[in-house]
């Protein structure tokens, strides 16, 4: 179990004065009535409050400066990231781009993608999706059919992705495409590319979720054709890159944190005085949290020394959406509240509202539980 | 309570830590023997046991150099506690560190011997009146660790006056009743009725334990359950490959995998939560993080004993195989110095009482 140790890191004085700064800075929007924390979240699509969180250097913190980031931290991120979802920050336009596609693009992309994107990310001007779910192929990636072939100077891709968050708004995805054969441990022949959205050839159907808002899409592509330096990465090399970008995708405080405002309702619904059953279940989700953020910052040291904590991020992103999902199954019993998405007098009723038409999706989106637990396992040595 | 502001230093045992802790584990390897855990199980004390971790001077491992300890960080001190958990170690080093620790703060110096820590209870207390040259002490004190069986116990006492003292009580205690917990851990009632003792014997509290020592009680508890909880994960993961069903090893099993995968989270949350507190030992955040561990702490243990007592079957309900020796303390520890339901109602109380905006600035500082 030596393997499953999460050491504090520490913080250097950049994440002390970050943190100061995103809390004034959510103060001041808040105060400008930019936004209302019950009834936003990381899955709030703003994409004025992107720009402006890019304009104080809060987006792209730990990519170099030549590309328009602060060259900090994943700790100074981990600090703004927190910071932001406890703020009830409306996130979602630039959170893919930041927390994954940038990344890749900055690890693995051409010299002309990096130039070409990542400032405009910096600059909370340029939202990414994440293509890698196709209709036949959800939690088993390598099955993907979605197909790339060469052509002059580029290729042409056939296919379909679903479950794409934002397709309708962003502007481009990194799709994992078929380029050759699977080979024996079917990992082989898959390739990343970038694909810019307004681009031809690339068509979006929307999905509307249970709760009926459109977030996710399914896209088509069409003899869709992409520039050889769109390419993420060599060809073939996809999956082990995929793989990687999930250690970012699992291990942050968007793992735990989604629901927090609820915590924050529930605390004040209960008032200054709780009975003993309210004070001990408030505090069971306090303990739980202290703990979660302690795993994840952990997480986060992980990644400044150069490693890709694959298996902690499955435990984090396990153990915090159970945490997530959890939380109003809870809360709504400690009153006879009914959930309510039109009563705007009471910020608990909405935001438990909210939260338990959105829980399904905590444990599904970004490797199912049972997946996790899978990975979680293969680290224990029993596959 | 305090708040932590603290994901903050760094947890990397130093050199001399190193030393301690790799002389440790080879120690309670060598000496935690099946045949040693059963015989203390009866009842017999342990003396081989406590004389070789004596020797090597764990039990001055909180004190610091100036006092005549070992001066290993907190940190690193603690982090003994949780593998003498791992080993079941049948003695109460926890204890006698954390009585050491307190004493030498109060009165300049540690003692020899192993120690225990009263009272252990939320309810309980212990009354004191100054009596010529030294003082009196009363009360009833209810399952005390290792009363009967250890040389002296630390007593937390008030007097009238409601100024907190610790006391140290020599051999002999006087045990009323011996009982046991489900480990067969000593713990003892033991009546102090009108009890003198010489001033020397009588310090006041330090700061940090003015309001009881429920609080350091429960940080060991919390260090030995996570120690105890990694051991049974280690006999369940072993167990998994070795044991052969339906012709492959259980723990091919999908069902099995994801169980253990569950433990295996409840086993990092908690011990992410037993950090938290050792690294708040003596600092102004030091009760609230120990209230989140022994809270989070105590609820993993239960669903890590169930799991792994799962994953082993009928072999794991018997005395043959030695997970017993982890889980029956789990059941025990995780009940003592305050169960997850009264730190979870302190914690709750406390962050109810700022109001739900300021719960961030408790779990991350100002």
């Amino acid at each position: 179990m030596q393997a499953l140790q999460f050491h504090a890191p520490e913080l250097p004085p950049e994440a002390v004065a970050a943190r100061r700064r995103v809390r004034e800075f959510l103060a001041a929007e808040r105060e400008a009535g930019r936004y209302v924390p019950h009834r936003s979240s990381w899955s709030t699509f703003d994409p004025e409050f992107s720009r402006r969180a890019g304009a104080q250097g809060f987006i792209g913190i730990t990519w170099p400066k030549e590309y328009g980031g602060q060259g900090l931290s994943s700790r100074v991120r981990y600090v703004v990231t927190e910071e932001m979802l406890a703020g009830g920050a409306p996130c979602f336009a630039h959170w893919i781009a930041d927390r994954q596609s940038g990344p890749q693009i900055l690890r693995n992309g051409s010299e002309r993608a990096k130039r070409l994107l990542l400032p405009r990310i910096c600059r909370g001007e340029c939202y990414f999706a994440i293509g890698m779910s196709e209709p036949d192929s959800g939690s088993d990636l390598a099955a993907v059919r979605t197909r790339a072939v060469r052509r002059d100077g580029g290729w042409v891709i056939n296919g379909s992705k679903i479950w794409t968050s934002n397709a309708h708004r962003a502007h481009y995805l990194i799709a994992l495409v078929r380029t050759g054969e699977a080979g024996e441990d079917r990992h082989g022949g898959l390739t990343q590319f970038i694909v810019d959205l307004a681009q031809p050839g690339a068509t979006v159907r929307p999905i509307h979720n249970l709760s009926g808002a459109h977030e996710f899409n399914e896209v088509f592509f069409r003899d869709y054709f992409v520039p050889d330096d769109m390419m993420v990465g060599t060809e073939g090399q996809g999956w082990s890159m995929v793989t990687e970008e999930l250690a970012f995708e699992r291990s942050g405080p968007d793992r735990f944190l989604s629901d927090y405002r609820l915590l924050v309702e529930l605390i004040n619904r209960v008032g200054r005085q709780p009975d003993a059953r309210q004070a001990a279940e408030v505090g069971r989700f306090v303990a739980h949290l202290a703990a979660l953020r302690r795993m994840s910052a952990s997480i986060a040291g992980l990644l400044d020394q150069g490693r890709s904590p694959n298996v902690e991020a499955a435990l984090v992103k396990d153990v915090g959406t159970a945490f997530e999902r959890e939380l109003p199954e809870v809360a709504r019993r400690l009153f006879p509240v009914e959930p309510s998405l039109d009563d705007p007098a009471d910020p608990f009723s909405e935001t438990l509202a909210h939260v338990v038409l959105y829980a399904p999706s905590f444990t599904l989106r970004g490797g199912t539980r049972e997946i996790l637990r899978g990975i979680i396992a293969r680290g224990l040595g029993l596959r | 309570m305090m708040s932590p502001t603290s994901i903050e230093q760094a947890v990397q045992p130093d050199d001399l830590s190193s030393i301690v802790l790799d002389q440790a584990e080879r120690l309670f390897r060598g000496e935690v023997t099946k045949e040693r855990l059963a015989a203390a199980d009866r009842g017999e004390w342990p003396a081989a046991i406590w004389t070789a971790v004596e020797q090597a001077g764990l039990p001055l491992a909180l004190v610091p150099e100036a006092r005549g300890g070992v001066g290993l960080p907190a940190a690193d001190a603690l982090r003994l506690i949780r593998l003498s958990g791992y080993h079941t170690l049948p003695v109460p080093l926890a204890e006698t560190m954390i009585a050491n620790a307190l004493w030498a703060e109060a009165s300049g110096a540690p003692v020899e011997g192993p120690v225990s820590l009263a009272p252990v209870a939320p309810a309980q207390t212990i009354g004191m009146e100054h009596a010529g040259g030294g003082c009196t002490l009363s009360g009833e004190l209810r399952r005390v660790p290792w009363a009967s069986q250890v040389d002296r116990l630390l007593l937390h006492a008030c007097d009238r006056a409601g100024t907190a003292w610790l006391a140290l009580l020599p051999r002999p205690i006087s045990v009323v009743e011996s009982r046991k917990n489900l480990a067969y851990e000593p713990r003892d009632t033991i009546v102090l009725d009108g009890t003198v003792l010489p001033q020397e014997a009588v310090v006041a509290a330090p700061e940090r334990c003015r309001d009881g020592l429920l609080a350091f009680g429960a940080l060991a508890r919390a260090q030995q359950m996570v120690g105890a909880m990694e051991r049974c994960l280690d006999y369940a993961l072993a167990y998994a490959m070795e044991r052969r069903q339906f012709g492959r090893p259980i723990g091919k099993f999908q069902a099995v995998q994801q169980m253990l995968a569950d433990a295996a989270g409840q086993y990092a949350a908690a011990a992410a939560g037993a950090d938290l507190a050792a690294q708040a030992y003596g600092t102004a955040d030091f009760d609230f993080a120990v209230a989140v561990a022994k809270a989070r702490v105590g609820e993993a243990a239960g669903k890590v004993a169930e799991i792994c007592h799962q994953t082993h079957g009928a072999m794991g309900f018997t005395q043959e195989h030695p997970l017993h020796f982890a889980t029956r303390r789990l059941w025990s520890w995780r009940d003592e110095f305050g169960n997850e339901t009264f730190w979870q109602e302190r914690i709750g109380r406390l962050v109810c009482s700022r109001g739900g905006e300021a719960l961030w600035t408790t779990l991350v500082g100002a």
